[in-house]
């Protein structure tokens, strides 16, 4: 197909080139050597200027018809539906203004496209068309506005109503990692000054705070589905940005503060992979992959679809492979994978012979 | 050389100007002062700026098209950076940050707004030259300056900055976080700071000479809409530079004098940095508070240029000149407050992120009316389509298709998702990119002839040039918006690390062989612009038939500009088309009226 569209493109510069070179032979011809547009030249411009209005709308369609499917699913976050809504009003009028813009301006190029004799027309102002132009988008925009507000307020909102679970995602140079609450949905205190590696406490917890005993440190982030979440961000070294496309949710880590982002998630890593959508989209992928493989080529194992995190801001030489895996499973799947993970009292205990200064580890480090 | 000099003299020994002096190759040529001379010299530079800049993209194209792929040219141009022809990853930043940072403020900051600031403001509000010929060239010298330390900084040992044309810290202040930012992010700010201060000159010279050398009856309100432009793009740089100096300077300081403005709580390959108490958000917020503006510095003389060519073209008053200037003003307002856009998932405030949202939606309105403002010059006109008509016809459409996607990144809802997507490249590249080169083109097809004492670019090679751009243009950005709606991040060195993104190869190839196409047709118009220096063919004084003041100027470049008493100014810059109550043109077989030419009796001066 992309070779089809190449071979397309190709023909249409040799075609314009050729115009253009019979163009120059034509004024030759008739021994004008001015350099600037006669008749000749504004009859053909004019049409050219056609059919790139053609061409604007014909890679528009195309766009639609080949690439709509590559978009991300429908949201898989309860707030992702109020974001996918507005988008797509937005867009509709996006493509409304759009086509009838385009069209007017190059339409407007072919038809008073310039000839010997014909006379513009003197007409430098009218306050009642402009008033028309200013007040339509004024009115357009207001509502638009109003309507993002309103969804952005809800959605920036992180609040401790309904009971959110609590996540810490910490980002480094260039992997990610998630701490939860642990039994108490508390997250432990921490800072980058209290990092200690020979030790294992990379994130640096507050090995004394009792609430960082029972906090429980993981590469791959499960959550359960329909319980909202708060994630506190935090960076260890330079700016990163926690992007979860399939939850409509991104938010920067910033060394040196906290920052926030809440959402709900509606659908559980198996309901995605079940979405009609997602099915097609797994199996184009994996033929990709197969014709990979047959090829011996990297990169070419199955692949099951997933949720994800990437960063998305620039962070260094490995950015673009700085992501980690995200699933979101039922409770009851959620309780039993959180039952296998080590709290981190547990992992400080493991890596001593002596047992670190932990007084409530044997209270209530389960 | 000197004789032409000695004919000067001669030739306006009644000239009020006065005090001419021998010139000599490096006052004429190099350490110039003549305004005509120093835009040329700002628009070669800004031409070889740009096409080393247009070339790194294409480099990092190919990488994107063909990730990990051996290509020959890769070794030979990047050297140890591509081993075996495969792009390094750093090096691919290096190129993306460096072709931003290039196109930006070298080719469409300097190269757009300098060339023909210098060369329109005096010649078209009727003045000898700059209100500081001194100034001027000093203002040119440091951007050369500039140039020439970014040029350097390629290369350096470590690499050149690679942390992004916004270079954000951390990751631009500490070298162990990234090659680049040792000796290469020193050298960038270096080169930074000193063009900065250039600019600034440059502006304040602009803005006085436009104040106080208007020459008799030209008006703020019969000014051409290209001077209310760099006008106004002058007045917005003076507010914004400044702003970015500091951020600069606050940055070299915590760089090298172990300051925190920007750093708190760093731990780095296996040790904790002192840096306590600075924000990064600090340096988005003083940033961006250029770096917005900086948009419209970019873009508001590729508009004034637009509406100028335009009008001439359309032979036909630009329509609605007060809502023109009024949007100019507008646009130049709201674009110091809404900085923010580009920053609601910053972790500041989401409160300030909603009055963001608030004001660059406004921003929208002027914009609007602008582009309907356009397509209304075009209605009913005898459109003369020279080349610099089509760029700016081109400018138009591309304005309006990036600018609507706007809507989408300016709501802070939706930004969530598409935030440092290619969506958001597909868009700035499309209402910014694109679209002022074209005015920068247009430009130069345009006033080529006044450059260059008559001669005239190549029209046919003018339009081979303009259809293959334009059709390439939009192949290479309409798509893009789709790979960031599909949620490719920007600034990655390959997407084959997802499988999700795997289908979305062939459109990245799609993409890349449009560049390499618009690449090539840039060729075409570097190869026309040198072959018509030396070998144009002159045109006549006045080749578009424009009613502006440059052209009554003297063909042949004077100190002065023009030979005898300057002219003076009686109407606007736009009576085409005009006709008296009889229906006739106001000089009788002629469809323009210069700005020179007296109102005739029994004719009306439209009150704009």
């Amino acid at each position: 197909m992309t070779t089809a569209l190449i071979l397309i493109v190709l023909v249409l510069v040799g075609i314009a080139i050729w115009q253009m070179t019979k163009i120059f032979e034509l004024s030759q011809l008739k021994a004008e050597n001015s350099q600037i547009a006669n008749d000749n030249d504004n009859k053909n411009q004019g049409y050219l200027m056609f059919a790139f209005l053609i061409f604007i709308y014909g890679i528009t369609i195309f766009s639609f018809w080949k690439y709509s499917k590559f978009l991300l699913p429908e949201a898989s976050s309860a707030h992702g539906g109020e974001y996918d809504y507005l988008m797509l009003v937005s867009f509709i009028i996006i493509f409304i203004v759009q086509t009838i813009t385009q069209a007017l301006l190059h339409y407007f190029s072919y038809k008073y496209k310039g000839k010997t004799g014909n006379k513009a027309l003197f007409y430098a102002d009218n306050d009642r068309l402009e008033f028309i132009w200013t007040i339509i988008p004024v009115i357009v925009l207001a509502g638009l506005i109003l309507w993002g507000l309103y969804t952005w307020t809800n959605i920036m909102d992180v609040n401790d109503e309904d009971d959110p679970l609590i996540v810490e995602l910490y980002a480094q140079q260039f992997n990610w990692t998630a701490r939860y609450g642990g039994a108490d949905n508390v997250l432990g205190g921490a800072n980058v000054r209290m990092i200690d590696i020979d030790r294992a406490n990379v994130l640096g917890l507050d090995e004394s705070d009792t609430y960082a005993s029972d906090d429980v440190i993981v590469k791959e982030l499960h959550l359960p589905v329909g319980r909202k979440v708060n994630f506190k961000m935090r960076s260890q070294d330079v700016l990163h940005s926690a992007y979860m496309p399939h939850f409509r949710a991104q938010m920067n880590c910033v060394p040196g503060m906290t920052t926030e982002f809440s959402f709900t998630p509606i659908k559980t890593t198996a309901e995605i992979r079940q979405d009609p959508d997602v099915v097609d989209k797994v199996k184009r992928t994996n033929a990709i992959r197969a014709e990979r493989a047959a090829k011996g080529e990297d990169n070419s194992d199955p692949w099951e679809y997933d949720y994800i995190l990437l960063c998305n801001k620039i962070c260094g030489k490995s950015h673009y492979n700085m992501q980690m895996k995200i699933i979101v499973e039922t409770q009851e799947e959620y309780d039993t994978w959180m039952k296998t993970q080590q709290t981190f009292g547990q992992t400080m205990a493991g890596n001593e012979t002596e047992p670190a200064f932990n007084p409530v580890l044997g209270v209530d480090g389960n | 050389m000197s004789a032409t000099a000695v004919a000067h003299v001669d030739n306006h020994a009644h000239d009020d100007h006065g005090h001419h002096h021998k010139e000599t190759f490096v006052t004429k040529y190099i350490f110039s002062q003549d305004h005509k001379m120093i835009a040329k010299q700002y628009l070669i530079t800004g031409l070889i700026m740009g096409t080393i800049g247009i070339a790194m993209s294409l480099l990092f194209r190919m990488q994107l098209a063909w990730p990990g792929e051996s290509f020959p040219i890769f070794e030979a141009v990047l050297g140890k950076w591509a081993p075996d022809g495969v792009m390094d990853a750093d090096m691919y930043l290096a190129l993306v940050t460096i072709h931003g940072t290039i196109m930006v403020f070298f080719v469409l900051t300097a190269g757009l707004s300098g060339t023909f600031s210098n060369l329109l403001i005096p010649l078209q509000i009727g003045a000898r030259d700059m209100a500081s010929g001194f100034l001027n060239m000093l203002s040119y010298w440091m951007f050369f300056t500039s140039s020439v330390i970014m040029v350097i900084s390629l290369f350096v040992e470590a690499g050149p900055a690679a942390a992004g044309w916004t270079i954000y810290p951390p990751l631009s202040a500490l070298p162990m976080a990234q090659p680049g930012s040792g000796m290469g992010m020193t050298l960038w700010l270096v080169s930074m700071a000193i063009f900065i201060a250039s600019s600034l000159l440059g502006s304040l010279n602009y803005i006085v000479t436009v104040l106080n050398l208007r020459t008799k009856g030209m008006s703020m309100t019969r000014l051409p809409l290209t001077i209310w432009a760099f006008f106004v793009t002058a007045v917005i740089g003076v507010i914004s530079f400044p702003v970015l100096l500091s951020a600069a300077l606050l940055l070299i300081m915590d760089r090298s004098f172990g300051t925190s403005f920007f750093l708190s709580d760093i731990f780095i390959q296996g040790e904790v940095l002192h840096y306590q108490g600075g924000s990064p958000v600090l340096y988005e917020h003083l940033f961006w508070f250029l770096g917005h503006p900086e948009v419209y510095i970019v873009l508001l003389p590729a508009l004034g240029i637009t509406s100028e060519v335009m009008s001439t073209n359309a032979r036909k008053p630009i329509f609605g000149y007060r809502a023109m200037v009024a949007s100019i003003l507008a646009i130049a307002f709201l674009s110091t407050i809404v900085w923010g856009h580009h920053m609601f998932i910053s972790g500041m405030n989401p409160f300030l992120g909603s009055v963001f949202t608030f004001t660059t939606l406004l921003i929208a309105i002027p914009s609007a009316v602008k582009a309907f403002n356009y397509i209304t010059t075009l209605w009913k006109g005898n459109l003369q389509l020279n080349p610099a008509m089509l760029f700016s016809i081109a400018l138009v459409s591309t304005f309006i298709t990036g600018g609507l996607t706007g809507i989408i990144l300016g709501d802070s809802t939706l930004d969530i998702n598409v935030h440092d997507t290619y969506f958001v490249v597909a868009h700035f590249h499309l209402v910014m990119g694109i679209s002022a080169l074209y005015g920068l083109f247009a430009g130069v097809y345009h006033w080529f002839p006044k450059m260059f004492e008559g001669k005239m670019m190549n029209k046919n090679l003018g339009y081979v040039h303009f259809w293959v751009t334009a059709v390439c243009a939009y192949g290479v950005f309409f798509p893009m918006h789709f790979v960031g709606m599909a949620g490719v991040p920007r600034r990655y060195y390959q997407n084959t690390n997802f499988p999700m993104f795997d289908e979305l190869t062939d459109v990245q190839v799609l993409m890349t062989v449009f560049a390499l196409i618009a690449g090539a047709a840039q060729l075409v118009f570097l190869y026309n612009f040198i072959i018509s220096i030396f070998y144009g063919k002159k045109g006549p004084k006045n080749p578009w038939k424009s009613n502006t003041l440059e052209w009554t100027a003297e063909m042949k470049h004077i100190h002065g500009n023009w030979d005898g008493p300057i002219p003076h100014v009686h109407r606007w810059a736009y009576d085409y088309s005009k006709v008296d109550a009889n229906g006739e043109y106001i000089i009788p077989g002629q469809d323009f009226v210069p700005q020179t030419v007296p109102l005739q009796d029994d004719e009306e001066e439209l009150n704009h």
